[in-house]
């Protein structure tokens, strides 16, 4: 089995960034499970349509742990809906390659971020005012 | 500092092993198939090797056959026998824990109309004798059970299933690979039927395996070719390889006693330590009934690649107890026969010590072990 991360994985297996959990979040959501080996809890706030903080927490091998790093690196500051657009392949990407049997972590990673995001959507549905303003705005 | 902590996985090989293979690569390099005098000296080295390893394990020297693995040994064997005695019948019966070369042997068969039965174990990692006997039937062929569990490192009785076995009239293989030199395997005592072996297990070079068949029964070759070994395993004599599988056995047997002592106390202090550094940490499979070599330690609530990654960076080599694959999320056959609560099944490392290793390097590895889990439980989501 060739394993072989770039250096860039390795630093983020290393040193993780937002690790933990967000206090006060907007939305928590745990994705994957024990028996694969791969699981990852996001918990974000969330302000004016901006992602302004995301940590994450993993139960996963290196590589579960860099992509979900490198992730949350990327969606920190952006808005919900171009988090919502992000795509594996772009963490694979930032990491400089991953092993071809752990591109399934990256995959994990966005649809963990995409889970968060709609729980916190439906825990915060947006006002039909701010709709129909946004609609005549057009 | 580096620390070689995966002797289970392959070994550095012994340089009195590498001193006694090179004239065979430099000098009495000929195909020992040819009729002249530099083949014929090979075939003659050949046949001494046999005899030594005979004496070893109080074989039949006809009955062995050098392969160039375990896995193609077992292949041999398990197929062999089965394709081979089809009018006895066509029931094999593996146990649960063999090595995947034994499992998808099994499989194989299974896709080509033989029946398999997989043997459960115990919560140690032990077979269950009783349903071994229910399992057996009048058209059972063979019954295979590794000596020494590869995961866990846990010894079968092989004597006790070898008896129940040959009471059903059927035939026994035993894969033990991961038994030298831990075990003193009397073929002829034990009645084991067929054996299979590796040499970078024991300090001795990659490329070379042995089978030991009994001569008494029918066997159907697995590579065929130009009729090398009675026709049972065609391919030019790997004759660096043989002598040194021989070599490596020899020595092995011959500093047993000496190299169990030390492992063992090695590894029981390794043990102690890591208990008194690491909380919430266990022992996977029996601790008695066990080589000692072996540690397979259950670390909750983190995985267990990440913690081999960690040790990695730290210069310390072990293995995952379960390799799970990325493709079919499988996890180690092994651990879910012990039955592991399925949360547990991905927490597990592999400690296999060998003859090199030091106290000063478990000191090291315990206290790197302490950091890595503490990094990495620090972040998991598990409660």
């Amino acid at each position: 089995m060739s394993l072989n991360y770039t250096k860039k994985t390795i630093s983020h297996f290393l040193h993780p960034q937002n690790l933990g959990s967000v206090k006060n979040a907007d939305a928590c959501v745990s994705i994957g499970n024990m028996v694969c080996g791969d699981q990852l809890s996001f918990s974000i706030k969330v302000k004016d349509g901006i992602i302004k903080d995301i940590k994450f927490l993993s139960f996963g091998c290196a590589s579960n742990i860099a992509t979900a790093s490198v992730l949350t690196e990327r969606a920190k500051g952006i808005t919900l809906a171009k988090a919502k657009s992000l795509k594996w392949e772009k963490i694979v990407e930032d990491l400089g390659g991953l092993p071809n049997q752990k591109i399934h972590c990256s995959i994990l990673a966005v649809e963990g971020l995409k889970k968060v995001i709609a729980e916190y959507e439906a825990k915060h549905p947006v006002p039909l005012v701010k709709l129909v303003k946004k609609k005549s705005k057009k | 500092m580096k620390v070689y902590l995966d002797n289970a996985a392959t070994t550095k090989i012994d340089p009195r092993v590498l001193a006694k293979m090179k004239p065979y690569y430099l000098r009495h390099y000929g195909n020992a198939s040819s009729i002249h005098a530099l083949g014929q000296e090979n075939d003659l080295a050949i046949k001494a090797c046999k005899a030594k390893i005979g004496q070893i394990f109080q074989a039949n020297p006809d009955g062995l056959v050098f392969t160039s693995s375990a896995t193609e040994a077992n292949n041999f064997i398990i197929k062999g026998v089965m394709r081979a005695n089809q009018e006895k019948g066509k029931h094999l019966i593996v146990s649960a824990i063999e090595h995947p070369c034994v499992l998808n042997s099994a499989r194989e068969l299974a896709d080509e109309g033989y029946r398999v039965d997989y043997l459960p174990v115990d919560s140690d990692g032990l077979v269950k004798l009783d349903e071994l006997e229910k399992m057996m039937k009048p058209e059972t062929v063979l019954v295979s059970v590794m000596a020494v569990n590869n995961e866990i490192g846990v010894i079968q009785d092989i004597a006790k299933i070898s008896e129940l076995v040959h009471k059903k009239g059927a035939y026994f293989h035993t894969d033990a690979v991961q038994a030298i030199p831990y075990l003193n395997l009397d073929i002829k005592k034990l009645k084991i039927d067929f054996m299979s072996l590796s040499a970078h297990k024991f300090y001795g070079p990659l490329g070379a395996g042995l089978a030991f068949i009994n001569p008494n029964i029918k066997i159907k070759p697995l590579i065929v070719g130009g009729g090398q070994e009675n026709g049972l395993r065609a391919g030019t004599y790997n004759i660096p390889a043989i002598v040194g599988l021989t070599e490596a056995l020899i020595l092995s047997y011959k500093e047993r006693t000496a190299y169990i002592k030390k492992v063992k106390a090695l590894r029981d202090y390794f043990w102690t330590k890591i208990k008194q550094a690491i909380p919430e940490v266990y022992l996977n499979g029996s601790a008695s009934k066990r080589t000692p070599n072996n540690l397979n330690i259950r670390f909750r609530r983190i995985e267990g690649e990440a913690i081999l990654m960690d040790l990695s960076f730290k210069g310390i080599y072990v293995s995952t107890g379960s390799a799970c694959s990325a493709q079919n999320l499988k996890v180690s056959a092994t651990l879910k026969a012990l039955g592991l609560d399925s949360a547990d099944l991905n927490s597990n490392i592999r400690f296999s010590l060998g003859r090199y290793n030091t106290k000063a390097e478990i000191d090291y590895t315990v206290k790197c072990l302490k950091d890595t889990v503490k990094r990495l439980r620090q972040f998991t989501p598990i409660v």
